[in-house]
């Protein structure tokens, strides 16, 4: 094991992880992360904790992961490079460490623009790959990037997003191999609909044998209805959704919609679950968090594997 | 070339209010070129503030200059003989012209009517996009001759984001994805392995995060 | 203001309204005193400077009279100088002058009564306006 990581000794001992995602409130009440994390307690592994997602202000990543972690559950650090430099976010990283944090998902973030704040400068000092590159060597080598050695390095597993549909998609297995190759240990995808074109993404990456050496965990966002399919077929950059479910969840009353969304994300869980190299899900339940157990249930993947009988 | 616009005309002219007599200097190379502040320029922005100034019922004395090159001191030292003939200069320069113009004459009040922009091309006719940063480590040996740092708008090094679409960075349709047009000229070159060899974390010093830059050419100094 | 007589200056292509011109003469149209041609080989040889001029040394209107569209000897002379024209005419506004003080007409040179009537209506219309809020200053 390189880490304490409770995702990590899950995806080791075999079984399929499963994670979801909490984002911090817009404000400084810790309730709110309560609530929505206990909705989630007894259902998943480990649960991402989004950091400034859609480049709005939120309640920061570790704090609110110190939250969920009081509640003995597993955070997940999620950290964009958009907000901070590497200096500001190895101290973030140390320090959210030293409070029991030790998985974390590594990304570049969404740009200001989209955000509350479109004024701001976005940092970039590194990019996520880089970004991944600093948290292993920050483990593997007990260095800071800038080569200074660290009293007492910080022990993260580290992921890493990975979106199979996007363009250009002769890529995306490249830009996997990538993470992989700057140290990513998991990675999520960004949410599946098109089960088709993921399965293709999914046997080039295993060609390319790199199922061996990453935990592929799928992301899966249960739709609520048609008009939110819609919507992000056409107004989430980056978002596969073909027509065939846009027209199942029209093809129901829309008092049954949601059911039917709930339908489809347990039957690609089904379906995913025998594809090669995926080991677990992200189940991204968009303020919809309380929907998650009953998708985790139906899905057939409860109870969780309690970790001290791994 | 570097690149800029005139400044709005209600910012120009709160500058010069006080003053009744300008020289408003142009230059003669990258903001000729990109329209914002060559001889064609000083002769309408002139023009402009005479307007407003018959219009307030005012005189002012605008004295028209286009130096050959602003951000120079031998050609700055043209303005010389007759600045005190001025209360006040207006520079239709780059910042680095405004700033030569400041350096050598101290006593005189500077004021900017352009904004600098960017280091950029012109696409066609009438249209600039930018291409550089000035980063100081130049890239483009190995990204295909398209640049990252200056083209993508989060200045990743490792390949696309999660956001492009068709081909389009995801801030706007207008936009090109640099990393998709990187892996078409890489492809297109049969060095497409080459992405997947890691760029390391920039050393930005070179960028300016070393503080302010300078060359020092130590065969040319005098 | 009932006895303004607006100060109007046409820049007038050779190959279309500059000719129209001469045919309204030849015709016996009248046109008003007002308008002042300034005959030029193109309207693409109208610089945007040359416009802001005009209105420095007083004048309350002014128009620039190039060919039909497609039509121009020189190819795009004329779209180019519309392109300019919207530019000085953002210049005006930004300055608190009237844009339509300024504008970009299209006609052919067998156009007589066209520019004549163009000639009236534009002599009109900046009456209405009445003087143009920028005087040179007389010393």
């Amino acid at each position: 094991m390189k880490t304490e990581s409770k995702l990590e000794r899950i995806l080791a001992s075999g079984n399929l992880a499963v994670t979801s995602e909490c984002g911090p409130p817009r404000g400084a009440r810790p309730e709110k992360v309560r609530e929505k994390a206990a909705l989630l307690k007894d259902h998943v592994d480990a649960v991402n904790v989004t950091d400034n997602q859609t480049a709005m202000v939120r309640m920061s990543s570790w704090a609110a992961g110190v939250i969920i972690k009081q509640m003995g559950m597993d955070p997940i650090l999620q950290m964009v490079t958009r907000d901070r430099n590497r200096l500001a976010m190895q101290s973030d990283i140390i320090g959210a460490y030293s409070l029991g944090i030790n998985t974390m998902l590594c990304l570049s973030g969404d740009h200001p623009k989209f955000g509350d704040h479109a004024t701001a400068k976005s940092v970039y000092d590194l990019d996520s790959v880089q970004l991944v590159r600093m948290v292993q060597k920050m483990r593997d080598e007990g260095k800071f990037q800038g080569g200074a050695d660290i009293d007492c390095p910080p022990k993260m597993f580290v992921g890493a997003a990975s979106n199979p549909f996007a363009e250009p998609f002769d890529l995306r297995v490249s830009r996997l191999a990538k993470k992989i190759k700057a140290g990513a240990d998991f990675v999520q995808t960004q949410c599946i609909f098109n089960l088709d074109k993921f399965e293709k993404f999914m046997e080039m990456v295993c060609d390319r044998g790199l199922n061996e050496k990453v935990y592929l965990l799928a992301g899966i966002t249960p739709m609520k209805s048609a008009g939110m399919a819609k919507y992000m077929k056409n107004k989430v950059p980056g978002m596969d959704v073909p027509d065939e479910v846009i027209k199942r969840l029209e093809g129901v009353s829309k008092a049954e919609q949601p059911e039917e969304g709930i339908k489809i994300a347990v039957e690609s869980i089904q379906r995913l679950k025998e594809v090669k190299g995926v080991h677990g899900f992200h189940i991204m339940a968009i303020e919809w968090e309380e929907k998650v157990p009953q998708i985790v249930e139906k899905a057939g993947l409860f109870p969780r594997p309690a970790v001290e009988n791994l | 070339m570097i690149t800029a616009e005139q400044k709005p005309l209600e910012e120009i002219i709160a500058y010069i209010e006080p003053y009744d007599r300008i020289f408003l200097v142009g230059c003669n190379e990258c903001v000729t070129v990109c329209a914002a502040g060559g001889r064609k320029e000083v002769g309408l922005l002139a023009s402009a503030l005479r307007l407003n100034s018959m219009k307030q019922g005012k005189t002012i004395e605008i004295k028209e200059i286009t130096l050959e090159r602003q951000c120079d001191p031998e050609y700055v030292e043209e303005l010389a003989s007759d600045i005190n003939r001025t209360d006040a200069v207006l520079s239709m320069a780059c910042g680095c012209g405004v700033q030569t113009l400041a350096g050598r004459y101290k006593e005189m009040p500077i004021f900017p009517a352009v904004n600098t922009l960017f280091m950029g091309a012109s696409e066609s006719q009438g249209i600039w996009a930018e291409r550089c940063r000035g980063c100081g480590d130049c890239l483009l040996g190995i990204t295909g001759g398209i640049c990252p740092v200056a083209r993508c708008s989060k200045s990743l090094f490792n390949g696309p984001c999660g956001g492009t679409c068709s081909g389009k960075c995801e801030i706007s349709p207008e936009v090109d994805c640099a990393w998709c047009l990187i892996w078409e000229r890489l492809k297109a070159l049969g060095m497409e392995k080459r992405y997947e060899e890691l760029m390391e974390a920039k050393d930005w010093r070179p960028s300016g995060g070393g503080g302010p830059r300078k060359i020092v050419r130590k065969d040319l100094v005098l | 203001m009932k006895n303004f007589e607006p100060e109007i200056v046409a820049f007038c292509c050779h190959y279309c309204a500059y000719t129209a011109a001469d045919m309204a003469g030849s015709k016996r149209l009248s046109y008003p005193p007002n308008v002042k041609i300034i005959r030029v080989p193109c309207t693409g040889k109208v610089d945007a400077l040359h416009m802001m001029r005009a209105f420095e040394k007083g004048a309350d209107g002014v128009y620039v009279a190039g060919c039909l569209e497609g039509d121009c000897h020189f190819k795009n002379g004329n779209t180019r100088a519309g392109q300019r024209v919207a530019y000085v005419q953002k210049i005006l506004e930004d300055l608190g002058i009237e844009p339509q003080r300024l504008e970009m007409i299209m006609m052919s040179a067998g156009m007589g009564e066209r520019f004549a009537r163009t000639a009236f209506e534009f002599t009109e219309k900046i009456r209405e306006l009445g003087p143009c809020p920028v005087k040179p200053i007389k010393k």
